[in-house]
């Protein structure tokens, strides 16, 4: 009896000891990667950031026209793959249980969630940019855009699942037809973890570079014109740091925070509005 | 089988199917018009199931099927031309866990009535109130109408499912064991409710409580493996079965 009581109290004794120290070497890398960040980043991080343009090797200056058009093409890839995203979600959540298309679609949807960015990148130079002969910022949303999709079908779905089949009988039950059951009862429903979705797309493309070296590259102006090259805080961020000049790279340290920064405030968003709904349900 | 009655719904030679597999065998039965019917049962008896017939519930999964005929009213809801939503309207559902949606009380209960009637804003607010009162809910929401449905206690959303149902005005009314989720007094108070309901409404009732049954019903069905065992008067099923495995659920040796 004692015996194994005992057992059980140094099995479970190893066993969180084990996982603590998992824990802690996966935190210790993250502490690093961030304290390096900051203090690189936060003695760059001035005020010329936000309001001077990228400046030539030798001269001051700031990220204003990066940050510009890294917002710029955020936002639209975002606006043109969120629809499509959580339309083909509702597709295979709510009319995939019959027929050969919805596993289809969804081990296809698979397999782009975790393609390399920078096939997608390839993809977009080879449809679009060598079309039109030059790379501009269209091609860059284009390209964000195609990798906002997978991770909003994906969320969708789950989230959809996630809405009990009785609610989805019982406003059947009403003799509501199917898309009055869709748009106003289960979507409803799985609202907040739809939008944590849509958000965490959002902090997934803000950083990607690979798929915007091919399509956006980079521009040395400010720039409104999304038929143009773009500038982007990625691809900023790749050139600066790689070059031999130390205010270059400072500003590519200032680049990375500011990305991080937004990444991790989007996060803690979709935390906050994902937590609002579960106390409310 | 059938006792003397006046029937709203008669079910003639009902088989059910999950895929291959056959769920109800051979069902007869008349549901008596204006009266609680109740059907109990050990679980996977077919109970629910037959319940679930009447709205044509089943049609939501695509390896469910029915055979036979179910005549609401003189017309086989079986039928492929049945109008889906038109039986919804006529017959209502209540079901086990209380399923408020993710709206105010107010919407809750007009989303139904919005789909079969437009109605301008007075004769909406008149009709909530209504459904909120035969629904013994009024007094405890009419303060709160634009609170979500959601944040109300496990008792009074499924009283509030049952105000959403009976709002539609439908003729019959399916309660899928409606107090299961639900503590004694919530329990007591949806009896009542079914009591005074039955003036009214038709109502079909599913419970794992046969207290329950003998107390709200005035027709009871025994079900066993797909069968229908029998079937009668409440009274008399109760106090003198005439088969001897109703008598054994009945007095709890067995199920």
């Amino acid at each position: 009896m004692f015996n194994l009581y005992n057992r059980r109290r140094i099995v479970n004794a190893i066993g969180l000891l084990v996982s603590i120290l998992a824990m802690s070497f996966g935190l210790f890398w993250l502490c690093w990667i961030l304290w390096t960040l900051f203090a690189h980043g936060l003695p760059s991080l001035t005020l010329d950031v936000f309001s001077q343009m990228t400046p030539p090797p030798g001269s001051a200056g700031g990220l204003l026209n990066a940050i510009w058009g890294s917002l710029m093409m955020t936002v639209l890839g975002t606006m043109i793959g969120t629809p499509i995203g959580i339309l083909a979600g509702t597709y295979l959540a709510e009319f995939g249980q019959r027929g050969w298309m919805a596993p289809i679609t969804r081990f296809i949807n698979d397999v782009l969630l975790s393609a390399p960015s920078i096939v997608i990148g390839l993809f977009v130079y080879e449809i679009y940019v060598v079309h039109v002969k030059h790379f501009s910022g269209w091609a860059g949303a284009l390209a964000l855009s195609i990798l906002v999709i997978p991770i909003v079908i994906r969320t969708t779905e789950n989230m959809l699942r996630l809405v009990p089949s009785t609610l989805r009988e019982a406003a059947a039950a009403l003799g509501a037809p199917q898309w009055k059951v869709i748009n106003f009862v289960t979507l409803r429903a799985a609202r907040a973890g739809i939008i944590t979705g849509v958000l965490l797309a959002v902090a997934r493309i803000s950083g990607e570079t690979a798929p915007l070296l091919f399509t956006a590259l980079n521009n040395q102006f400010w720039s409104n014109d999304m038929n143009n090259p773009m500038a982007n805080l990625p691809v900023v961020i790749f050139q600066f740091a790689m070059s031999p000049y130390e205010d270059w790279q400072n500003l590519a340290w200032a680049g990375a925070l500011l990305i991080t920064l937004s990444v991790l405030t989007l996060n803690i968003l979709a935390r906050v509005l994902f937590r609002q709904s579960a106390t409310s349900h | 089988m059938n006792a003397d009655i006046n029937p709203k719904v008669v079910v003639k030679d009902l088989n059910f199917y999950y895929g291959n597999y056959r769920a109800l065998k051979d069902i007869n039965l008349n549901i008596a018009d204006k009266m609680v019917t109740a059907f109990i049962g050990p679980s996977g008896c077919g109970k629910s199931t037959l319940l679930r017939t009447f709205n044509r519930m089943y049609q939501l999964y695509p390896k469910q099927k029915a055979t036979g005929e179910i005549i609401l009213d003189g017309a086989n809801i079986l039928d492929k031309k049945q109008d889906l939503n038109m039986l919804r309207a006529k017959v209502g559902m209540v079901f086990q866990k209380p399923t408020p949606f993710p709206m105010s009380i107010y919407d809750n209960i007009a989303f139904g009535v919005k789909l079969y009637e437009s109605l301008n804003k007075n004769d909406m607010e008149e009709r909530v109130e209504w459904a909120l009162k035969k629904a013994a809910l009024w007094t405890e929401v009419k303060d709160k109408l634009k609170q979500s449905g959601t944040g109300l206690s496990g008792g009074q959303q499924q009283r509030l499912c049952i105000a959403r149902a009976i709002a539609v005005k439908p003729e019959v009314l399916l309660l899928d064991e409606p107090t299961s989720a639900l503590d004694p007094i919530s329990t007591a108070h949806i009896e009542k409710l079914i009591d005074e309901l039955k003036e009214d409404f038709t109502i079909v009732i599913v419970t794992h409580n046969m207290q329950q049954a003998a107390r709200v019903s005035d027709y009871t069905a025994y079900m066993y493996l797909g069968d229908l065992i029998e079937f009668g008067e409440t009274s008399t099923v109760f106090t003198n079965p005439t088969r001897k495995e109703t008598e054994d659920y009945i007095t709890g040796r067995f199920g």
